[in-house]
């Protein structure tokens, strides 16, 4: 199977991963043989199989409902990169 | 041509949880920003999630009033996006395999009785809220609501008009706060509503190109956004154009839908199991205790009100609609043994002085107690039905209860005979006129000369012994 340009392209997008224009051959030949991979692993009959969600035996820990935390906004906010008014400040969204 | 819609809805049930799904910070509505928001909320480096076994309760517990199948063995799962009221790039949710699957609600409108089908019900965190106040070029964030666990419920795309998905809704928000996982508080973001909306020719099967539309705040903005976009769809069809499938806002201000954002790209959202999570698994204790938890549910609270307490249907749906509501009815009911009037009561005058204060029912100051009470003084005479509404004004206003107001404001009925006859008598005396014309057969005086008797009383003469003792006199008779 093979990825194309503009899929390796969008799939940058989605991360909002930065790529150099250069190397997005190289990224859709080594996509595509990760790809080849999966497909190979496909032709492994499965049909019995029960799919796996997580790779150990475990259940998930549940905790009771109790509030834990208090609050420490001014030591969280004094790591932050910008915040006012007790909010976190970011790059203005445009909706 | 005649059309259809088809609409199907998700709802964001906030889970009522003292703290958060992943983490034990607070989810108390309206805090200062930020300080509800703790290390796993604002996703630093280094954190794990872990779970809260009552948000996991009340998914259990709203998938079994559904007669839902709860998945012993559910997934969480990462949803991918960037933006930043979800500051780790996903939101933890459930994809492949939610906590409840199919179930359905039963809805009742005006023209039918239906069942809506209930695809899924699936836990996830909800996001943070961006301001979009301007701080020197920059959004403000508050996340608080980061991480409050929400159960979303997905519909079957069942539902045929707007007033069907209210009916729906309406239902699912007596559901949720019967089962009390959610406050079903509106205003405040606990019970929110997504519509997918279709069109198509009446009689097709297939479904047509749909959109989802968003920022329905409300069952009127619901019903509203709903109405509007039908007719758009169809109106775009008719006119030979197609439906793009998109997000859409209703504005409730402009009544009409504005598009949000391309569909495609917003919803690639790579979901895959989140590996700080193992599955969660509904063991029997928590299955168990889920059970124990169940109330009676709205509907057959409403089939035991319409058998048991002789209540008209419709009164039996009002006064199951709200769980509060329905206590409080079978409260008074029970305080002065008159279901009917106890229904009467709460659904005209109780109801129409909250509505009218703006106040929820906990709020009323008039307990059923007092309520019951002031019905049996009606029952046994001791007041009218007329001078009663003035007793509940008084106990409204919180100058006390029935009897209190009955003994202060002096308004006993008067049930002595004699009593009445002297201000029979009186009023014959004062009204000779309208005497002569009802014993010349105008019979429509007499509701006159009733009312000066009942005035010259302060209206509290019991209104059946004038009228008798009314009649006996003008013909002429003694009264006995």
């Amino acid at each position: 199977m093979s990825i194309t340009k503009s899929a390796v392209e969008r799939v940058a997008h989605l991360a909002r991963i930065h790529i150099e224009p250069a190397d997005i051959d190289k990224y859709a030949l080594d996509l595509s043989q990760i790809l080849d991979l999966v497909e190979q692993m496909n032709s492994v009959p499965t049909s019995e199989v029960e799919p796996l969600a997580h790779p150990q035996d475990i259940e998930l820990r549940l905790r009771p409902d109790q509030v834990t935390e208090v609050n420490a906004r001014e030591r969280l906010q004094a790591v932050a990169p910008a915040a006012e008014r007790g909010l976190y400040l970011v790059p203005r969204i445009i909706e | 041509m005649p059309w259809e819609s088809v609409i199907g809805l998700e709802v964001h049930v906030q889970l009522r949880t003292d703290s958060k799904i992943f983490s034990g910070a607070s989810t108390a509505f309206g805090a200062k920003p930020n300080v509800q928001a703790c290390e796993v909320d604002i996703a630093l480096p280094g954190v794990l999630p872990v779970m809260n076994r009552t948000a996991a309760l009340m998914a259990v517990r709203f998938g079994l009033a559904t007669g839902a199948t709860v998945n012993r063995i559910s997934v969480f799962a990462r949803k991918n996006y960037f933006y930043p009221d979800l500051p780790k790039g996903y939101q933890i949710s459930q994809y492949e395999l939610p906590i409840v699957a199919g179930g359905q609600i039963e809805i009742n409108t005006d023209d039918c009785r239906k069942k809506i089908g209930i695809t899924r019900a699936h836990l996830e965190e909800d996001a943070g809220k961006l301001l979009h106040q301007e701080f020197e070029g920059r959004s403000g964030i508050d996340l608080n609501r980061a991480g409050i666990p929400l159960l979303e419920v997905v519909s079957e795309p069942d539902l045929r008009s707007p007033a069907e998905a209210v009916a729906y809704l309406k239902k699912l928000h007596t559901l949720v706060r019967y089962l009390e996982i959610c406050d079903g508080n509106m205003q405040e973001g606990s019970f929110r509503c997504d519509a997918n909306v279709s069109v198509r020719p009446a009689g097709e099967t297939g479904l047509g190109t749909r959109c989802e539309l968003k920022n329905l705040n409300s069952f009127r903005f619901i019903e509203k956004g709903l109405q509007f976009e039908i007719k758009r769809q169809i109106q775009l069809i008719e006119d030979g154009g197609q439906v793009a499938q998109e997000t859409r806002l209703y504005d409730p201000d402009a009544d009409l839908t504005r598009p949000m954002r391309g569909k495609e790209e917003a919803h690639d959202y790579r979901y895959f199991p989140d590996p700080d999570l193992p599955p969660l698994v509904v063991d029997d204790e928590l299955l168990a205790a889920a059970r124990s938890a169940l109330p009676e549910l709205p509907d057959a609270r409403c089939h035991r009100f319409s058998s048991t307490y002789q209540v008209s249907q419709k009164d039996a749906e009002l006064l199951t609609s709200d769980r509060e509501l329905a206590d409080y009815f079978e409260q008074t009911a029970a305080a002065c043994g008159d279901s009917r009037s106890a229904a009467n009561w709460i659904t005209g005058e109780w109801m129409g002085c909250l509505n009218r204060d703006g106040l929820r029912f906990e709020e009323s100051r008039v307990t059923p107690q007092m309520l019951g009470d002031l019905i049996a003084k009606i029952n046994d005479n001791s007041i009218s039905g007329k001078i009663a509404k003035e007793v509940f004004d008084g106990m409204w206003n919180g100058e006390g209860n029935a009897s209190e107001i009955i003994a202060a404001r002096n308004l006993e009925q008067i049930t002595d005979a004699d009593e009445i006859e002297r201000a029979i008598d009186h009023v014959i005396d004062n009204c000779a006129e309208q005497v002569m014309q009802y014993r010349s057969g105008q019979e429509k005086v007499f509701g006159f000369l009733v009312g000066q008797v009942m005035q010259a009383t302060g209206g509290k003469a019991n209104p059946k012994m004038v009228n008798k003792i009314l009649r006996n006199k003008l013909s002429g008779k003694r009264h006995n």
